[in-house]
């Protein structure tokens, strides 16, 4: 059996022993992105099991194991982890726990401290914790991740991105149900495979499978009158993770609404972004903003890339970053970059000015960072835009589904209602323009 | 056209209505459901069927709790807020908004442009739920609290946001005496202020304003309270006729756009989905069977002290009271702790009267064969009754509670009493309080809660207990705070829960909130081996059993777990070892008076809401102040950090060394302008502005700046920041200067130097939500102070910018400022030497207040300075300390600066023998969620005492004065040992 090995601050390091014979667990945010990158960890030799469990003992492990004023996704995902341990699945002497870890001031970069600290209390403390970051942060013996991984991991997320961005516009419509589900899993083997062969891993390919995703998608035979749409923003986890927003999407899609979700890849470029803006607004090494300035164009041209197949295929696609950069201009400042920073406010001027002016603004109750991003830009939002139809939802472990819903369906009725105003107004336009001709 | 009806099924409700083709009302009713909504809306309906009987009709359901009853019966469903526009736009078509209460939903509509909806978030606070739960607590009803708010004098501020916090603020004001009458009205006025506050989010309420709603319907006062508040005249506050059942009639006239039905199909469907029942989380029984609770009763009813008979007993007694905050308690014993009479009741909202009738009893009881030599009050009423009835002796509850348990126990090593309203648990070491927890407000009113929910249910406290005992499946109900599971019970009220089944998951819930919210224990063995509980909840058989299943082990539950605090305090009065006590005697009690009168001191900004009580003979006892000028003596003048940096700090304005040429620079007095005010104050006189600073914050300026506020749960100390820069362009400055900082000064103590996102951001929030802005220029461009050439550079760009200013002249005032600023650091470091060496002089221990900057101001922190120092303590703040230790890694991301400086504090105090420390927290903290955990980490194994003090924008000393008092007590506790 592995030894266990400290560093030289305490921390119990995954070592390469480690890497043989542990099963690594770790949280699900975003099933399909996740899941790629789990099977791509699978492929370099890690044991590697994405948790998707769903049930109340989470949330009950978590109350007990986090401070309950913490952030509900930091409850929620240890809790997740620490049901895994103890549900008597796994060996817990041969189990390491992986976390994503962002860096920065909000308290989500303490989920990871937060864990261990659950862990102690828990009696589990011989469990090593892997950080998953792009910051450099933690390093592991038994975990690194080399350019080739990386490079595959920013593929990954990518993929995933057109693979849910496609599938949300064509499920509402399906005629067969099931077949978008089925359509993803497909199209996850196919790149998986192409993986495997080394291939998909450059950018001309990559616009291949691009093409190739979102024929796939066209493919799916679809009916029915365009239903009304709603975008999903919010802080990340709550936003993405159907644990953390009491499924969200699939209550949007039994509403009758197609749900718009902002896809991953934003979210990174942005972080990436970030510490150039650190470099205009503070000072710093440009070597630093530089290497993340060619770290970011790169990103940004595959994001690009993905933009034009979905636009060649026939889908709507969504803005690129840099038009979120514009839209933004009057709202917030690009130092504004705490948990999802001005990226939120951006992602909601993006869903109104791409016709999808219906949103659903997610967070856990008390997150610092929406006070000001979410629910501190709405009233300015309303004011710029009449039609803009914004709700918040508060998500934590006391919240109760039966709240949320009737807050989003009185969104929902809203938007129904502005609709029907919309087509009244164009019918009278087109009526005017009958008699004037 | 057919016959149109709309069902409209709330949180407690349920309103019936039928229109006619004209939108004639036929036909309206508004029930209850008691949490029967299906079968009361079926019940409706068939009342009517006769007129109804075989015609085709519309139907919709509305309400918050109507959901679930419209998919289950195949029936179409409105959103509420939706309904009552429509009813609006149709009835009374110049609206321009709508304010309506619910059971436990608060909306506005805004009409006129843009329709605009607003419903209260997750929080019920402010409510009808939140009426009926104050009125419990006062022991009225509703009406009879309609009825006393109508004879005010005096509006108290109460918190509005939630019914717990509201609890916490009024049942001081009861103990201390403050008038029933004034108190009702205070209670309608935290409603008006939550409503305009949560929800009208920058948007003025003006024009004409209709009133819908069952509370505003049927409750006068309330009425009354809200166009006072908001200024209206006759003409624009409406309340129309039907304004209890509005959202029905607007359900029907929805209606029209859905299919017609045959009534009798309908019924028989509504009829029918009565007995499916969903999906209903639910936990193990309490107990499997009968024989199972009677053995839990056995093993506990063995538990009782010897009981002595006060018609035969003649010698020495001594008598302990407990004036706990909604019941008071009283025992008188024998010298080995027979209990010869003992007392248990509800206060009645009025505790003197209460004590005195017992006296009455007691007295006579006595004899002459019984001889009191020595009597002792503990709880909230401590003083009142103290002063009332010239008791010996006054003790803190936590210290009570230790004694009646160690006569028990004397192995006793965790001690929890759950009462009416607190939670307090404390762990015993080596014989001595070692660790006191205290619930934060935002899981408290306990004991009084399960009370509120039995009454809204139509059942009596005893009854709706007894129910869960033997309940099939316990609903999950969570564990979160008490205001929260209103909602929860809703949902399962939704999904066919039964009444028992709901108690026994109260039942359960209470218990886990003690444990993993308050204790924040992760297993039994966290609390310790020999666990007695006390205080009136755990009278309630089916909370006992839920602790002790939830802990996995058995516990002490003695007989008079409800009179524990009294007992002690008997026990307190005993050991005082008197030769005659000083309480009044049998005689002064026939002439025995009391009055109550509120009034306000004005002896300095901070406004106490005082309560003068006069009892007969002259006594008088002055409560609700801070300070000892009220009651004629000097403020207690120990040194007082905070006070010291506070006047330092407002000191800080206009043109200083500069001639002010260029202006009037206002900066806003709030957040991280705390510390940073220094800088910015040299910097900008350097360049010849004039700096103007907000007025000092006060409930006032936050009022002001209220309606502009987005989030409703940010912390107090961001929302007094509203008030602030409005106040600042209305003073005329000619611009207002308030940076965004990512990050903070990097003292090099930590793993970054971040400041929080809402310290951070904030400028950004205020520039999009305050439109008074508009009318003046609002600098809040991203600075860093970190990098002090490269902060040159940027503002110089920037001041050249915006003013023209020759970047040589901004370099220079950048240079200055940072040699302001150290000179400040250096300055406060400097005098908290002093202040320690002061209180080593004189022999005086020392609190280390752990907070953030701005804590320092007297309305955020609502005079706990004073309080501290006036129990004879020197206080000094983290910053004073922070430097004295380096960086040490800690098992937390340690990157916020200010909080840094708290963790290195800790750890220097933990190498001070005289030295304590108390954390304040803001609500809303979200930092803080980490801080305090690892901060408690650094004091406990330090040796330490941890001490956390939650602050919010009301101030409710009583819980501060416990716990200070409990940490004086523990620290006794702990000399003696030594």
């Amino acid at each position: 059996m592995a030894e266990l090995v400290y560093d030289k601050t305490g921390r119990l390091l995954f070592t390469k022993e480690m890497k043989e014979e542990y099963t690594i667990l770790f949280p699900t945010m975003l099933p399909v992105h996740f899941g790629l990158i789990a099977k791509i960890f699978q492929m370099e030799g890690y044991k590697l099991e994405m948790l998707t469990t769903n049930h109340r003992n989470i949330v009950d492990e978590g109350l007990k194991y986090v401070h309950n004023d913490t952030c509900y996704p930091a409850l929620l995902v240890i809790g997740q982890l620490i049901d895994a341990v103890k549900s008597g699945k796994y060996d817990p002497h041969k189990v390491a726990l992986l976390i994503t870890q962002t860096g920065g001031g909000c308290r989500a970069s303490n989920y990871i401290h937060l864990l261990r600290k659950a862990l102690v209390k828990a009696g589990l403390e011989y469990i090593p914790v892997i950080s998953l970051n792009l910051s450099g942060l933690e390093h592991n013996p038994g975990f690194k991740l080399d350019l080739s991984s990386l490079r595959k991991a920013v593929f990954a997320l990518v993929y995933g991105d057109i693979i849910v961005q496609c599938a949300n516009q064509v499920r509402p419509y399906e005629v067969n149900p099931g077949q978008t589900e089925r359509t993803i899993k497909r199209m996850e083997g196919f790149l998986l495979g192409q993986m495997k062969r080394g291939r998909g891993l450059n950018f001309k390919s990559m616009v291949k499978h691009f093409d190739h995703i979102v024929a796939a998608f066209k493919a799916v035979p679809v009916h029915g009158e365009p239903k009304v749409r709603v975008g999903v923003v919010g802080e990340i986890y709550i936003k993405y993770s159907p644990l953390g927003n009491n499924n969200l999407e699939q209550f949007l899609l039994d509403e009758g609404a197609e749900p718009v979700v902002p896809g991953l890849t934003d979210f990174i470029i942005f972080k990436i972004y970030n510490r150039e803006v650190d470099v205009d607004i503070y000072g710093g090494k440009w070597a630093k903003k530089a290497a993340c300035g060619a770290f970011r164009h790169y990103v940004e041209k595959c994001e690009q890339a993905m933009v034009d197949a979905m636009k060649r295929g026939g889908f709507r696609a969504p803005g690129t970053f840099s038009d979120l950069r514009r839209l933004i201009q009057g709202y917030l400042g690009e130092g504004n970059k705490m948990g999802e920073g001005w990226l939120l406010t951006a992602e909601m001027l993006e869903l109104i000015h791409s016709g999808t002016p219906n949103i659903v603004c997610t967070q856990p109750f008390g997150c610092l960072p929406n006070h000001i991003v979410g629910k501190g830009m709405i009233r300015k939002l309303k004011d710029d835009y009449p039609n803009s139809n914004i709700v918040a939802i508060d998500y934590d472990p006391g919240a109760t589904k039966i709240n949320q819903e009737n807050r989003i369906k009185l969104m929902l009725a809203n938007a129904r209602g502005l609709a029907k105003q919309e087509a009244e107004r164009q019918q009278k336009e087109q009526a005017g323009e009958a008699v004037h001709a | 056209m057919s016959l149109r009806i709309g069902i409209d099924i709330g949180s407690t409700t349920v309103k019936v209505v039928v229109l006619d083709e004209g939108n004639q009302l036929l036909f309206r009713s508004y029930e209850r459901h008691y949490s029967k909504a299906r079968e009361r809306a079926a019940e409706t309906l068939r009342s009517i069927e006769e007129k109804l009987r075989g015609q085709q009709v519309r139907i919709a359901i509305t309400g918050s709790a109507g959901l679930g009853v419209a998919k289950a019966a195949g029936i179409d469903f409105v959103q509420e807020v939706y309904a009552t526009a429509a009813a609006v736009n149709t009835f009374i078509p110049d609206t321009d908004a709508v304010i309506e209460l619910g059971g436990e939903d608060a909306k506005i509509i805004f009409f006129g442009g843009a329709l605009e909806e607003r419903m209260n978030g997750s929080c019920a606070g402010g409510t009808g739920a939140f009426i009926d739960q104050m009125a419990t607590l006062m022991n009225v009803t509703v009406d009879e609290l309609d009825a006393l708010s109508m004879k005010h004098e005096k509006i108290y501020p109460i918190a509005s946001r939630c019914g717990v916090f509201a609890k916490s603020d009024i049942q001081p004001i009861l103990n201390q005496g403050g008038r029933k009458e004034d108190v009702a009205a205070s209670i309608f006025q935290a409603v008006v202020d939550q409503t305009v506050a949560g929800l009208t989010q920058g948007r003025e309420l003006k024009g004409k304003i209709v009133f819908l709603g069952g509370p505003l319907h049927f409750i006068a006062g309330l009425r009354q309270r809200f166009v006072e508040t908001l200024k209206l005249d006759e003409e624009h506050a409406i309340f129309p006729e039907d304004g209890d059942c509005f959202a029905g009639i607007g359900a029907a006239l929805c209606a029209t756009d859905f299919d017609e039905c045959s009534f009798d199909d309908m019924l028989e469907r509504l009829e029918k989905s009565v007995d499916s029942v969903g999906l209903v989380d639910t936990m193990e029984p309490l107990f499997s069977s009968q024989a199972d609770y009677d053995a839990f009763l056995a093993r506990h009813n063995a538990m009782h002290p010897p009981e002595v008979d006060i018609h035969t007993y003649s010698g020495d007694a001594w008598l302990g009271i407990d004036a706990g905050s909604t019941t008071t308690k009283m025992a008188l014993i024998t010298a080995d702790g027979g209990l010869l009479y003992t007392y248990y009741q509800s206060n009645l909202g009025n505790p003197v009267a209460v004590v005195l009738d017992q006296m009455r009893k007691i007295y006579p009881l006595c004899g002459d064969r019984i001889t009191i030599k020595g009597a002792a009050v503990t709880g909230y009423g401590e003083d009142l009754i103290k002063n009332a009835f010239n008791c010996d002796a006054g003790l803190v509850e936590t210290v009570a509670h230790y004694k009646a348990a160690a006569h028990f126990n004397p192995d006793v090593d965790f001690i929890i009493d759950i009462g009416g309203q607190d939670m307090k648990c404390f762990k015993i070491r080596n014989g001595a309080v070692d660790s006191i927890m205290l619930n934060e407000a935002c899981s408290s009113g306990c004991g009084s809660f399960i009370e509120t929910f039995a009454k809204a249910l139509g059942y009596n406290i005893a009854d709706f207990s007894k129910l869960g005992l033997l309940a099939k499946h316990p609903v999950n109900l969570g564990s979160r705070c008490t205001v929260f599971m209103n909602s929860s019970v809703k949902q399962a009220q939704k999904d066919g829960a039964s009444v028992e089944d709901i108690s026994a998951g109260l039942s359960i819930s209470i218990v886990k909130n003690a444990v993993y919210k308050v204790i924040r224990a992760a297993s039994a063995d966290d609390l310790g081996q020999h666990i007695v509980v006390q205080g009136g909840t755990f009278h309630n058989d089916a909370v006992l059993r839920a602790f002790e299943l939830e802990l996995g082990r058995n516990v002490t539950r003695p007989t008079i777990s409800g009179i524990m605090g009294a007992f002690g305090a008997a026990l307190f009065a005993r050991d005082l070892h008197l030769d005659k006590s000083a309480i009044l005697p049998e005689a002064a009690l026939a002439t025995f008076s009391h009055t109550a009168k509120p009034t306000t001191c004005n002896l300095c900004t901070n406004h106490c809401s005082l309560t003068v009580n006069t009892f007969d003979g002259g006594r008088r006892f002055i409560s609700g102040n801070r300070c000892s000028r009220p009651l004629g003596k000097p403020k207690a003048e120990n040194p007082d950090l905070m006070v010291y940096k506070y006047k330092k700090l407002r000191a800080l304005e206009g043109k200083g060394s500069g001639t002010g040429v260029r202006g009037k620079m206002g900066i806003p007095f709030g957040l991280n302008m705390y510390e940073n005010l220094p800088f910015w104050f040299t910097f900008f006189t350097h360049l010849n502005f004039e700096v103007v600073l907000s007025p000092e914050s006060s409930r006032k300026l936050y009022l002001k700046g209220q309606h502009t506020i987005p989030s409703d749960t940010v912390c107090y100390p961001a929302k007094l920041l509203h008030g602030h820069v409005e106040a600042l362009v209305e003073a005329g400055v000619d611009a207002i200067w308030y940076p965004c900082m990512s990050y903070n000064n990097d003292e090099g103590i930590g793993d970054n130097h971040y400041n929080c996102p809402v310290v951070a951001y904030y400028p950004e929030l205020l520039a999009a939500n305050v439109p008074l802005l508009k009318q003046t220029k609002f600098l809040n461009p991203y600075v860093g102070l970190w990098r002090h050439k490269d902060f040159g550079k940027r503002i110089s760009k920037l001041l050249g910018e915006e003013f023209n200013i020759p970047r040589r002249e901004v370099e220079s005032a950048v240079k200055a400022a940072y040699a302001a600023y150290e000179a400040y650091v250096h300055d406060i470091r400097e005098t908290g030497k002093l202040y320690i060496e002061y209180a080593r002089a004189n022999h005086m221990p020392i609190i280390v207040a752990c907070g953030r900057p701005y804590h320092i101001d007297p309305e955020i922190n609502h005079g706990i300075n004073d309080l501290i120092t006036s129990f004879g303590f020197v206080l000094v703040t983290e910053d004073a300390l922070s430097y004295l230790e380096g960086y040490a890694p800690r098992k937390v991301l340690n990157q916020w600066t200010f909080q840094s400086r708290m963790y290195n504090a800790a750890r220097y105090v933990c190498t001070q023998p005289d030295m304590q420390v108390v954390q304040l927290v803001s609500f809303g903290c979200g930092t803080d969620a980490i801080t305090t955990d690892e901060l408690r980490d650094i004091l406990e194994s330090g040796g330490k005492l941890y001490t956390q003090l939650k602050i919010d924008d009301i101030s409710n000393l009583g819980a501060v004065r416990i716990r200070v008092r409990s940490l004086m007590a523990a620290m006794d506790a702990r000399q003696a040992r030594q």
